[in-house]
This record gives structure tokens, sequence and C-alpha cells, in this order.
């Protein structure tokens, strides 16, 4: 009797993997064959995509890459349409592989299109894709600790805001970084002090609450940047990190100049996320995070402390946005302009559910955000038939299809959201 | 092959098909919150038994008269305001200039400091007030110029800043309605900006493309544009919600995102809704498609605010006299109650969604077709995040949000007078309303620091749910 219900099941849902492994299959196929169509057929064919390696003032200058950009684009779209067809047949299993192969392809085929007659610096692009994912990445590992303990974040964005502007005005008070980096991290552990304050011990809506801290941080940046910074232009001049070039890892040819040439806090954002992982899944912490962010009362009977984890992971987490906050600063361009984090935060929380609540996915995610990212502003040059705002849409556009569930499936923490209350 | 096997195989497919579509309704991530749902249902079930027996409770004094009910309900809201205010004086003292250079001094001239900063707050909030609420003085003496000599100038004057405080809590009015609608069908819209600025959007291409209709035409077609397109971009939430059971929050909150964005490649240059002048918006809309203003120059008070006081009347009746809105509320109070007693869930969630989107919309077209008469990218100084303030601050009532809406117009208003005579940055009141939104949520806060009796029973006016579903 129950197997049979079993068996039902089962086949029910391998009836509805069938269909999403159609419509998705399908899907990339269909868009195979306009890429084919478009990207390909309707370029001439004497025309060349050069790709370059080393910029201009470079010591070692490595070879051009000449791509006759339509038998480039063409193998491009026939895998594209050979991934869907596989896809379709055998089925791939790994939803980030499945999503991360169609994604580079694409991009390959559009980027190789939009350089046409034209040259491009890959390394360079490379490089801005990742400074430009480290504020995601870092909001992204702020949304995690947080939420795997079983408390939504949707402040990371206020959180970022407030850290950009303490550690500006610091740095130029004292005209020490590092002071003003800890300035930066304590203002952000204090405003994720109140978050926490409001959705634990206040058991205040954890969206309302979030929304307290965005309307609240944007607020009062703004005030004070006119009050203080808009009148005193010298208050708003901390300077910025040097790049620390590794020894010897930095002299690789392309691999050195995007991971091992970068500022310091690009490589500790980089350690925090290794050190993330560690934490959540190989402590005792973060077995207890995990616990209470999934069945708080199951985690309290055990001895548990709830209350005390989840303090202690969304005032980190605060931490972790607040570094995010801070290379904004910091990190580019050593001002503070109003609104400057501009919905980096939520692009964060984009990626955190991209990556299904993993660091190292939600890496992946920013990866891409940020190459969307620093590919629009190198657009902007070039001409291209999709508008700079089209591609900057693209992470908030891929979150909602993510979670309709059409690409896999992601699953949030199932305590999130509930405040606890002790029995 | 018999008849007999036939039919028994028959039989089988059927029941396989019917244990299929029961598997099919309890899936993983829907099992999980119907489970949440269940318990919360069962405790706030259990939360009404335990106020309707009152075991050895110290219950206060029977609460009959309406006065006193009405004092309860308002004592929490007020005491909010009344914070926010004071903890925003305290900011504006401790930040400004003149008060941080006194800083150093203190011990030497203590008073010396202390009256700095009390004038500091004092001019501050007396600008805000005399924004808000007008100069009452200078309203008399242009109405005794106008009696005396018929020469209306002074008095329009004066009158623009209280009529101004109406014009800006018309927009707070709709999209205050919006999110309170939302609360009320248990949906958290968040996304009320982006419906605005694609009800502004809309409205506007109506305005300018079509030219030559009449004003009773052209009119109300350009709100319709303006509600159909808020409505339909909330909708889209509503929709996941309803057939996929993605949470509403993070999908408004990437619809807000989206929106601006495309918004401002419509405006952009090249863009199919720029218009000639330099800067990125769009045409000027024909005067056919206006709203009209009910007096003379410098007050631009126009008829958008009469409609918003429609809303308001609107939604009461939808939501208390109407079989869609007895749903919307069944649903907002227990999604589970309203499935055993045969409601459609799903198609709630989308109604609410395109209703309160609707309003957002609404709000967008109102600003659009009363006051700019054109599109540009920052037409909204963030009137979609503020509402969220408004349907709390009003228990998400349309009568509480109304009064609320008044308030918040007024605070906006006056907060322009106080830039300019005092020289305080405007987003000070977005402090303020942050904190009021905390200390509304959090009234335990307000009830500690005023030593306030907590009462028997707590209402839940949000529920809060996770990411799930």
């Amino acid at each position: 009797m129950f197997g049979m219900v079993a068996t039902a099941a089962a086949r029910k849902a391998s009836d509805v993997a069938q269909q999403r492994r159609w419509l998705v299959g399908g899907m990339l196929v269909v868009i195979g064959l306009l890429c084919l169509w478009f990207f390909a057929m309707q370029v001439p064919a004497d025309v060349i995509s050069k790709y370059r390696f080393s910029g201009g003032g470079d010591p070692v200058q490595l070879p051009v890459i000449e791509l006759p950009t339509r038998l480039t684009n063409f193998i491009l779209a026939l895998a594209l349409i050979a991934f869907g067809a596989f896809h379709i047949t055998r089925g791939v299993a790994h939803s980030g592989a499945l999503f991360g192969v169609s994604a580079s392809l694409l991009l390959a085929i559009f980027l190789t299109w939009s350089i046409r007659g034209a040259s491009l610096n890959l390394t360079g692009l490379l490089e801005s894709t990742l400074i430009r994912s480290i504020p995601f990445l870092l909001g992204a590992l702020s949304g995690i600790m947080c939420e795997r303990s079983g408390i939504i974040n949707i402040a990371i964005e206020g959180m970022m805001l407030t850290a950009a502007f303490v550690s500006v005005i610091v740095g130029a008070l004292t005209g020490n970084l590092w002071i003003a980096l800890v300035a930066g991290l304590l203002s952000g552990a204090l405003i994720a002090g109140a978050h926490a304050v409001l959705s634990i011990r206040f058991k205040v809506d954890q969206i309302i609450s979030g929304t307290v801290i965005n309307i609240f941080a944007a607020g009062l940046t703004n005030f004070l940047n006119l009050r203080w910074l808009t009148v005193n232009q010298e208050l708003n001049n901390s300077g910025t990190f040097a790049k620390l070039p590794i020894p010897f890892l930095s002299d690789i040819p392309v691999l050195g100049t995007i991971l091992f040439n970068q500022i310091i806090l690009v490589y500790i954002a980089l350690g925090l996320m290794f050190a993330v992982n560690f934490l959540l899944f190989s402590t005792r912490w973060g077995l207890r995070t995990r616990a209470v962010g999934e069945h708080p009362k199951a985690a309290d009977t055990l001895g548990v402390n709830v209350f005390k984890i989840r303090y202690a992971n969304v005032i980190f987490a605060g931490m972790l946005a607040a570094l995010g906050g801070a290379f904004l600063t910091l990190g580019s361009v050593g001002r503070f302009d109003k609104l400057m984090t501009n919905g980096r935060g939520f692009i964060a929380l984009a990626a955190m559910i991209f990556g299904n609540w993993n660091p190292f996915g939600s890496f992946g995610a920013s990866l891409l955000f940020g190459f969307m990212d620093s590919l629009q502003l190198k657009l902007q040059i070039l001409t291209s038939v999709i508008p700079s705002e089209f591609l900057l849409m693209a992470p908030y556009l891929a979150t909602i299809i993510v979670l309709a569930g059409v690409v896999g499936r992601v699953r949030p923490p199932a305590a999130e959201g509930i405040p606890y209350e002790k029995q | 092959m018999t008849k007999a096997r036939r039919r028994e195989r028959k039989r089988k497919s059927q029941t396989k098909a019917r244990k299929r579509k029961a598997s099919v309704t309890l899936r993983g991530s829907q099992c999980r919150s119907l489970r949440q749902r269940d318990t919360r249902y069962v405790n706030s079930m259990a939360q009404v038994t335990a106020t309707a027996i009152p075991q050895n409770n110290p219950t206060p004094a029977p609460r009959n008269s309406i006065v006193r009910r009405g004092l309860d309900v308002l004592t929490i809201p007020a005491l909010s305001i009344l914070t926010a205010f004071i903890v925003s004086g305290f900011v504006i003292a401790f930040t400004s200039p003149e008060v941080l250079k006194l800083l150093p001094q203190f011990w030497q001239h203590p008073l010396k400091l202390l009256t700095t900063m009390h004038e500091t707050v004092t001019t501050a909030y007396a600008a805000l007030l005399q924004g808000a609420f007008g100069d009452w003085g200078a309203i008399w003496q242009g109405l005794e110029s106008w009696l005396a000599t018929g020469n209306a100038t002074d008095l329009l004057r004066a009158l623009r800043d209280p009529f101004e405080s109406l014009v800006g809590a018309t927009p707070y009015i709709f999209t205050g309605l919006a999110v309170a609608v939302g609360f009320k069908g248990g949906l958290f819209n968040i996304g009320v900006e982006g419906q605005l600025f694609a009800g502004a959007v809309a409205s506007a291409w109506v305005g300018f493309s079509i030219e030559g209709l009449p004003w009773f035409i052209h009119l109300p077609l350009a709100l319709g544009a303006g509600i159909a397109a808020g409505a339909v971009w909330a909708g889209i939430a509503g929709l996941l919600k309803a057939t996929r059971g993605v949470n509403e929050v993070i999908n408004t909150i990437m619809l807000n995102y989206i929106m601006f964005l495309f918004t401002d490649w419509l405006l952009s240059d090249g863009g199919p809704l720029r218009g000639n002048a330099g800067a990125p918006r769009t045409p000027e809309i024909y005067p056919s498609a206006y709203l009209p203003r009910l007096l003379p120059d410098p007050v631009r008070f126009h008829w958008g605010f009469f409609l918003a006081i429609g809303a308001v009347f609107f939604v009461y009746w939808l939501l208390w006299k109407t079989t869609v809105g007895f749903e919307i509320r069944t649903v907002g109070a227990s999604p589970t109650a309203a499935k055993y007693a045969g409601i459609a869930v799903g198609k709630v969630f989308v109604m609410a969604m395109g209703l309160s989107g609707g309003l957002a919309g609404l709000a967008g077209a109102n600003e659009l077709l009363g006051l700019n008469h054109y599109m540009v990218a920052a037409f909204s100084p963030g009137y979609g995040f503020d509402a969220i303030a408004l349907a709390l601050l009003g228990k998400s009532n349309p009568f509480g949000v109304l009064a609320a809406a008044l308030l918040f117009g007024a605070l906006r208003n006056g907060a322009t007078r106080m830039q300019s005579i005092a020289t305080v940055p405007i987003d000070i009141i977005s402090v303020m309303q942050a904190l009021i939104i905390a200390f509304i949520a959090a009234p335990e806060i307000v009830r500690w620091l005023f030593r306030l009796r907590t009462p028997a029973q707590q209402e839940h006016e949000v529920f809060a749910r996770g990411w799930g579903a």
C-alpha cells in the first residue's frame, strides 16, 4: 500500500523532472538557434574579434588572439545547442553546472559578437569582474551567516551604506586606513545589533526590521553627508588601500594580474569565503548555527542557546556586510557619495539565493553578476544592441527565474523568519 | 481482454491518479509552510481562547467607552511619533556644526552648549511646523488684504504651504493604502516604489502620445493606464506566489530594480520615451490629461487629493463590505483556514497583489498628471518605501492610513522648509520614519520608555514568514 504511494510519488517526481528538463533544455536549444542565426549568420564572414590579454603599458606583451567572429560564434552556438540536447536526453544533475555552462557559453557568444571588428582586453575585464564581485560576495556571505541561523537579512544594503560612510569619515579624520576599516566594521556590527535586538528580542517581523535598517541607514547617511561632508570636502577623502602584489605569484602572466595583484581587502574577502565555508560546515559552531536555522526547538532541547547563536551570527554578518561597504570606499574611490551602494546589497541577496545559501555557490553568482557589471561598462564604449540597463537587470531577473524553480530549486533554511519563543 | 479486467485496470489507474494528486498537494516546501501556518493558527487560536477566558488575570476595568478605546488605539502611535521626534531632535543637535564646535569646551561653558543645542532644535522644528501647517498670521493678513483690495496674491502665497502638505500627502495616501491592502491579504508588498514608477511611465505614455481627446476620456484613460501598469507589475509577484509558492518580498524587491533600470532605459538617450529636451525625461503630456488644479498658481493643490480620499473609501468598502474583501482578509488572517473554507487562496493572492499594485500605480499617475506633467527618473522621493511606515502607523486601516499620510505629507513639506531655513537636511525625516516603524513594530520599547502597562491581548498585524513560501 505505502509502497504503491511511494512509487506513484516517485514517478510523479520523475515526470516533473522530465518536464522541467524538456523545458530548460528546449529553451537552451531555442536560444542556441537564435544565437546561431543572429550572432553568427548575420555577421559578414571576414569580420574579426580580437582578444588581448595585456594592457598597453604591461611589461610582458602577450599575443593577441584573433578570432573570426562568424566561425567562433557558429561553434559556440552549436555547443550551446548540443548542451541543451544533452540536458534533454541525459540530464545535467547539478543545477549550478547547468547554469554555469550555459551562461558562460551565452556570454562568450555575446562578447565575441560585441567586439567584432574591434579588440578587448580580456585580462582587464576579468580583473574588474573580480573587483566588482567582491562587494556582492561579502554581502552574500553576510546574508548566509545571518539566514543560516534563521534571521532574514534584507538589511545588507543598509549595513554596507553605513560602513561605507563611517569608514570614509574616520579615514579622513585619523588618516589611518586600518582604523577606518575597524570603525566601519564596528558600525556594521552596531547596526546589525539593532536588527538582532529588534528581530530576536522584540520579535519584530524580520522583513520590517530589515526595512527599518535600510531606511534608517539611507536617511542618516544622506543627512550626515549633506550636513558634514558637502560643507567640509576634506572630510570626504579617506584615501584608498594600495595594491599589494604577492611576490612571484603576481608575475604569472594573466592569472597573476587577475588574482594576485589586488588590494589586501580582496585577499581578505576571498579568505573569508573559505573561512565561512569552514565555519559553517566543519565546526561545532556551524553545526549549531544550521541546527538553529532549521529547527530551533530541537536545537534548544539539545542545550544549544538559540538566542546566543542568533545574536552572534547576525552581528558577525553585519561586520561582513560592513567590510563590503568599506571596500566600496576604502577599496576603490576613497570618498562617499549619496546612496553609493546603489542596490548592491540586494544583488548580494540575489547572489546568496542563487548560491543556495552556500559560500562557494554565492561566489560563483557574485562573479557572474560582477562580470555583467563590468561588461556593461565596457559595452558603453563599444557599440551594442543591448542597452547597458538590460545587462544591469540580469541579476534581478535571474533571481526571479531561479526562485520560480525553472532552473533547479533553491531551499532556504526552514526556520527562517520565525521568531523563536522559548517555552 | 475481459470486461472485468478492463474495469479493474481502470479502477487501479484512477486510484493511482488520486494518490498522485495527493502527493502533489503535499510537496516538500508547501508541506512545510502548511505546517508552519498550522502551528501559527493553533497558537493564535490558543491566544484567543486564553484571552476569552480571563483566568485570574489582572484585567483592568471594562473598557466600554469609545473614547477610552480610541485613546488606547492611539497611545502607541502617538508615543512612537513623539519618541521619534525626540530622538531626531538629539540627532539634529549633536550633528550641528555649532554644537560640535562647542563640545570640547563643555566643562568651561556647559550652559552655552545646552542653549545652543536647544536653539538648534527649536529653530529646526519651528521651521518644520511652519512649513507643514502654514503661517496662520500671514494667511489672516492675506485674507484681509484680499477682502480689502481684491488682490489675492498674498493670500495665495500664504496658503501655499498648508495646501502643499495636502499635495505631499496625496501620493502617500495611495501608496499607504497599497501596502495596507497587501498586509490585509497577508502579503508584504515591498515593491510599491517600482509599481509607482510603472504607473507613472504608463500614464505619461498615454498622456503625451494621444492627442485631441476630450479631457473626460483622456484623463480616465491615463489614470487607468497607470492603475493597470502597477497592477500588472505587482501581479507578477502575486502570480509567482500563487503558482510557484515564491515569497513575494524578494520578488517585489527584484521587480523594483528591474523597473528602475527599465525606466532609466526608456528615458535614456535614444530610449523610446525620451523627449526632445536635453534632460532624461518624457515629452510633456497634453493638458487634456492633466488632473486640474483647484486654485491659481503658487498653490499646486489638484483633484488628485479627492481621488485619494475616494480611494480610501473605496478600499474600506472593498475590504469590509464585499465578498472579495472578505476573502482577502480571511486569507490574510490564515491561509489554511481560508483554504478549508473553500477560498481559492492563489486567486486571492493575485487579486490582492493586483489591487495593491493598482493603488501604487495610481500614486505614480497622480504625481505625473497632477504635478510634473512629464516623467523624470527621480520623480519620487521614496513614496513607496515610506508607505510601509504609513501602513504600520495606520494599522492597515484605510482611515488610519489616511491620517498617517496627512501627517507624513505635512512632515515632508515641513522638512523642505526646515532645510531651507534651518539648513537641516530633509533626510532627517527618513530617520524619523525608520524610528517610527521600529517603535510601532516593537511596542514594547515604547511601553518600557513610558512605563505603560502591557495589554492583555496583543495584536499581530503582520505575520513573520520565511522566504520559503
